[in-house]
Order: structure tokens, then C-alpha cells, then sequence
């Protein structure tokens, strides 16, 4: 198998002086669905927002594809285009439309044609189940429209990595599977995808891979059969015990 | 590597770190990026030089430099000045630390009128946006004749007479307007969802008006309402036309007696002092909003 897409080596980062993230190694292949499971507070997000530079690391290195993200001259807004992110909540701008949303980053950060960035992000929301929101505003969505919709924003300036942090765990429990059929048909397509999540089913029939992550590391990864399943170390199989349960 | 745990056993102690060193590389980006902080810092003060001499030269070049430079900037005069500008100048304290105190009660009464519902308190809403309505509309300086003049011409009785109560008078009604409709925005600020939260812990209304919204109303105007006050600082200046001892009055009357302007820049600088502290709060205050902001929303 040649590089991975998305390299991590050695990812550092503490808040003042609480260190989150220790030492982290973690490959996302092209195409691979990875998910990062771990306990509230175990820096999952904190790694996300590393990836994206929206913060910056204490050490370690961040690699997509040739590019070193970690590297201090870069440019991260360059970088950033590459990388398509979701947050848990949403954060759909209130002021635009859904299609507005969608259209924004194409057109203002690419410069596509308004016609053509339209026409994109229709298509988007068709494969997405909005076709008929295009023209409201987030606040008269539910909330897995809401989440879809920010999804299509993420993918309409064409990433090569998207970056889901626990899409789905602000959402009603009926809402969930909408959101995750959509990331399931992106790993159709051939998305590379790294998403924290606390949905063990969705992790064990979708990700390729599944890394859980513990005191700053990540403590064992393998195939979601694996991990899942026949967890090797202890502390995995006290979370996943834990989380199982409920 | 198809599957495997990162190999330390559990053991190992929760905090050891302390064998941690950074590596090279990061080394190296530390270096980077005090190099380019450095870089920057010499690009800012060297534009900032470069600035600074290219006004001081086209000032200094100018054909009225020299009459400008006796008029305004005599430093004899500057010395014997400042002592008396500086005696009025605590008036002008004194009148805006009261005014502040006074338009903050009263400023926060009128924006809670203006935000309850309760139907029997209808005529005072209506005064209250009638009062903000007039207050906001005149013009200060006006306010601060209309009160200084007219108020002694009613000979109510028990109306204060001093010139300086009077202007403290014009400055709270005409700011008091201005600073509702900021503690009001605040108020509204606060989402509804708050406001239930507490009453659903079985606070009573004022109470979760008490402990709830209006601390984070108030922390949401902050800055807005910093900026009001710095304003009224520099506006006691326009209590001068009714006759009072401040700053402004006294700079006036030691120039027109000196036939120099200087002293109005002994009065200048004291107003100065006063408010930039006062600005560089509320430009951290604001910056703090922002990081909360940014915290509250980018996860
Ligand atoms: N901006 C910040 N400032 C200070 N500390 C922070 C900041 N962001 C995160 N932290 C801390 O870092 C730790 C990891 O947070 P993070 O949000 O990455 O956890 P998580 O794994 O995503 O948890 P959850 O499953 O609850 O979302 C937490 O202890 C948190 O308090
Ligand atoms: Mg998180």
C-alpha cells in the first residue's frame, strides 16, 4: 500500500497546562473511512481542529498527501481549502440561505461562476435529500437537515479530506440515520473521511478503520471488527463496555 | 500496520512526561516562527518611525508652523497653566463619576421597563420609549443649556442652582437614553432558552433576571457600554458653558487672559488621560468577547 493520505506523527498539544493530545500516530488512507472513538474530554475534537490548523500544534507533524500542514510557512487558508470540516453544531450561517451557505466558500474563495457554484451545490443537496430547501434559511430546518446541509457546504469546494466531528450526536435519535446514510453513500464515492463519533454501530459497518484514543494517544487501532469485537487492551475494552451498555 | 496497541502496558504512570523533549522539528518552527515575530516587529516600528517623521516633517514645514508653535505649544505657559486646568479638571472627575453611577441606575431601570410584558405597566413603556426618543434626538450641548438655563427659571422649590449639578443634570438625561438602549440590546441578547433554564430550576422572575440574564446581558454590552462612558467623560467638557470652575472653563479663561492657546492643550492632555485607560479596558474586554465567542462555536 503506497502513503496515506493523511499522516500523523508525533501530534502534541496541551490548553495552558492541561496536555490533551500526548503523542498521536494516526494514517488515513485515500478512501478509508477512519473513526476515532474515545471518552468525552479524550481530544478528539482537539485533534480535528489540529487538522484543519484551527489550532496550532505543540509538536508532531500533520502530512496531506505532499504537503507538510504543520509546516509554519505555509499558507492555511491554502490548506484549508483542501480540507472540508463539520461540526457538531452545525454553525450553518442564520443570515443565508441554505443554497447561500452552500454557494459561499465556492464562489467568494474559488471564484466559480455563480451559475456554476449553484449548479454544484444543487446537485449536492438532490444527493443529500434538500432539493426542496435550497431556498430557506437553517432556522426552518430540522436538525439532520440542518446537519445535511452542512455537510454539502463542506463538500461543495470539492476537499480531498473531510473532517466530521460527532455529526450526528446533537441530533434526535431518529435523525441520526439520515446524517450517517449520508456519510456511508460519500464512502461509496470514494470519500476519505476522519470522523469522531459515539456511534459504535455506524463505526463497526462503515469505517474501514477505527482508532481509540486515551490519554493522549492513540491506544489501538485496527479494523472495526477488531476493535469493536476483540478489543486487545484493557482500557478499550473498559470504554467500549462502558458505552455499549447504555 | 493492519492492527496493533501502542505498546506500553497499563502500568505506566497517568503523568509521565516528564521525559518529554520537543523534537527537531519543532525546534526548528519554533525558531521559524520567532524569526518571523521578530521580522515583523522591526516592519511595524519601522513603518511606524517612517510615519510619524513624515507627519512631523509636513507639520513642521508648513507655513504657519511658527505662529501655531508660540500659540499652541509655549512651554512656559504649558507650566503655569496645567496647575489650574488641572484644579478644574477635578470637577470634571467629579461630575462624570457621579453622572456614571446615576446613568447607570437609572439607564438599567428604563431598559427593563422598555423589555417587560406585563400589560399593566403599558404607560410607563410608553414613557420610557417616548423618554429615549427625545433624549437621543437632541443634541447634548442643547440639553445641557436647556436644563442650565431653564431649570432655575421654573423657582421650583428645592431645584439645585449650581451650575455644575446642573450640567450633571443634562449629562444623565441626555446619556441615561443612550445607555437603556445598550443594557436593552443586552437584555434582548440573552437567548430566551436561559430564561427558562432558570425558572425551570424554580427561580422566581427577578431572580432570574438577578443571577441570569442580566449578567450576561451586562457582559455581552461591556465594550458598548465603556464607550458611552468614555464618551460622557470627554462631554463634561460641554458643562463648561454654563459658567463652571472645569477644565475646559479654566483653560478659557487663562488663555483669553494670556493670549495663548497653550492651556487648551494642558486641558486636552488631562481629558486624555483619563479615557485612554479607560479605551484600553474596553479594547481588552472586547477581545475577550471575541475568544469567547470563537470558543462558544467553533467545536
Ligand atoms: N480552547 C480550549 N481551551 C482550553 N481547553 C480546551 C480547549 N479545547 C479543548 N480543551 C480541553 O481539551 C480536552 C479535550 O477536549 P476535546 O473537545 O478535544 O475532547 P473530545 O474528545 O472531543 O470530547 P467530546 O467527546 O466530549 O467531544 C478537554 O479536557 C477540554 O477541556
Ligand atoms: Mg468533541
Amino acid at each position: 500500500m503506497s502513503e496515506a493520505l493523511l499522516r500523523i506523527r508525533g501530534l502534541r498539544k496541551s490548553y495552558d497546562s492541561r496536555l490533551v493530545l500526548r503523542s498521536v500516530d494516526l494514517d488515513v488512507a485515500e478512501h478509508q473511512v477512519v473513526c476515532l472513538i474515545g471518552g468525552s474530554g479524550s481530544g478528539k475534537s482537539t485533534l480535528l481542529r489540529c487538522v484543519d490548523l484551527l489550532d496550532v500544534v505543540d509538536d508532531g507533524t500533520v502530512h496531506l498527501g505532499d504537503t507538510e500542514l504543520t509546516d509554519p510557512r505555509l499558507d492555511a487558508d491554502l490548506v484549508r481549502r483542501r480540507i472540508g470540516i463539520v461540526f457538531q453544531a452545525y454553525n450553518l450561517f442564520p443570515h443565508l440561505s441554505v443554497l447561500d451557505n452552500i454557494t459561499l466558500a465556492p464562489r467568494r474563495v474559488h471564484r466559480v461562476p455563480r451559475a456554476q457554484a449553484e449548479e454544484t451545490a444543487r446537485e449536492l443537496l438532490d444527493r443529500l435529500g434538500l432539493a426542496d430547501k435550497a431556498a430557506d434559511h437553517p432556522e426552518r430546518l430540522s436538525g439532520g437537515q440542518q446537519q445535511r446541509a452542512a455537510i454539502a457546504r463542506a463538500l461543495a469546494t470539492g476537499p480531498e479530506l473531510l473532517l466530521l466531528d460527532e455529526i450526528t450526536s446533537a441530533l434526535d435519535p431518529g435523525l441520526v440515520g439520515e446524517v450517517l446514510d449520508v456519510v456511508t453513500d460519500l464512502k461509496q464515492r470514494g470519500m476519505t473521511i476522519l470522523m469522531a463519533t459515539h456511534e459504535m454501530g455506524f463505526a463497526r459497518h462503515a469505517a474501514d478503520r477505527v482508532c481509540f484514543l486515551e490519554d493522549g494517544v492513540v491506544r489501538e487501532q485496527g479494523t472495526a471488527e477488531q476493535v469493536l469485537t476483540d478489543p486487545r487492551h484493557p482500557a478499550t475494552r473498559r470504554f467500549l463496555s462502558r458505552v455499549l451498555d447504555r | 500496520m493492519e492492527h496493533g496497541t501502542t505498546a506500553e502496558p497499563e502500568q505506566r504512570p497517568q503523568t509521565a512526561d516528564g521525559d518529554y523533549r520537543r523534537s527537531p522539528r519543532e525546534e526548528e518552527r519554533r525558531q521559524f516562527r520567532r524569526a518571523r515575530d521578530r521580522r515583523n516587529r522591526w516592519t511595524a516600528a519601522l513603518c511606524t518611525i517612517a510615519f510619524v517623521a513624515a507627519v512631523a516633517a509636513a507639520t513642521v514645514a508648513s507655513p504657519g508652523w511658527e505662529r501655531v508653535h508660540a500659540l499652541f505649544l509655549d512651554g512656559a505657559e504649558f507650566r503655569h497653566a496645567l496647575p489650574e486646568v488641572l484644579d478644574g479638571f477635578w470637577l470634571n472627575v467629579r461630575m462624570f463619576l457621579i453622572a456614571e453611577v446615576l446613568i447607570l441606575v437609572l439607564g438599567l431601570l428604563v431598559a427593563l421597563v422598555r423589555v417587560t410584558r406585563a400589560p399593566g405597566l403599558q404607560p410607563l413603556r410608553l414613557a420610557a420609549t417616548v423618554y429615549v426618543d427625545v433624549f437621543r434626538g437632541v443634541p447634548t450641548l442643547l440639553l445641557v443649556f436647556l436644563v442650565g438655563f431653564g431649570l432655575p427659571a421654573l423657582r421650583l422649590q428645592g431645584t439645585p442652582s449650581q451650575p455644575w449639578v446642573l450640567g450633571v443634570i443634562a449629562l444623565v438625561l441626555s446619556y441615561t437614553a443612550y445607555v437603556a438602549e445598550v443594557l436593552r440590546a443586552g437584555l434582548e441578547s440573552v437567548h430566551p432558552a436561559q430564561r427558562n433554564a432558570a425558572r425551570a430550576l424554580g427561580l422566581s422572575t427577578p431572580q432570574a433576571l438577578r443571577y441570569v440574564v442580566l449578567p450576561q446581558a451586562v457582559r455581552n454590552v461591556l465594550p458598548p457600554l465603556l464607550n458611552d462612558f468614555i464618551a460622557l467623560q470627554k462631554d463634561t467638557a460641554l458643562v463648561a458653558v454654563l459658567g463652571p470652575l472645569e477644565a475646559l472653563r479654566a483653560a478659557q479663561i487663562k488663555a483669553d487672559y494670556d493670549f495663548n492657546y497653550t492651556p487648551y492643550l494642558a486641558a486636552a492632555l488631562l481629558f486624555i488621560a483619563v479615557t485612554v485607560p479607560l479605551t484600553r479596558v474596553a479594547d481588552r474586554l472586547q477581545r475577550r468577547a471575541a475568544q469567547r465567542a470563537w470558543t462558544e462555536t467553533g467545536r
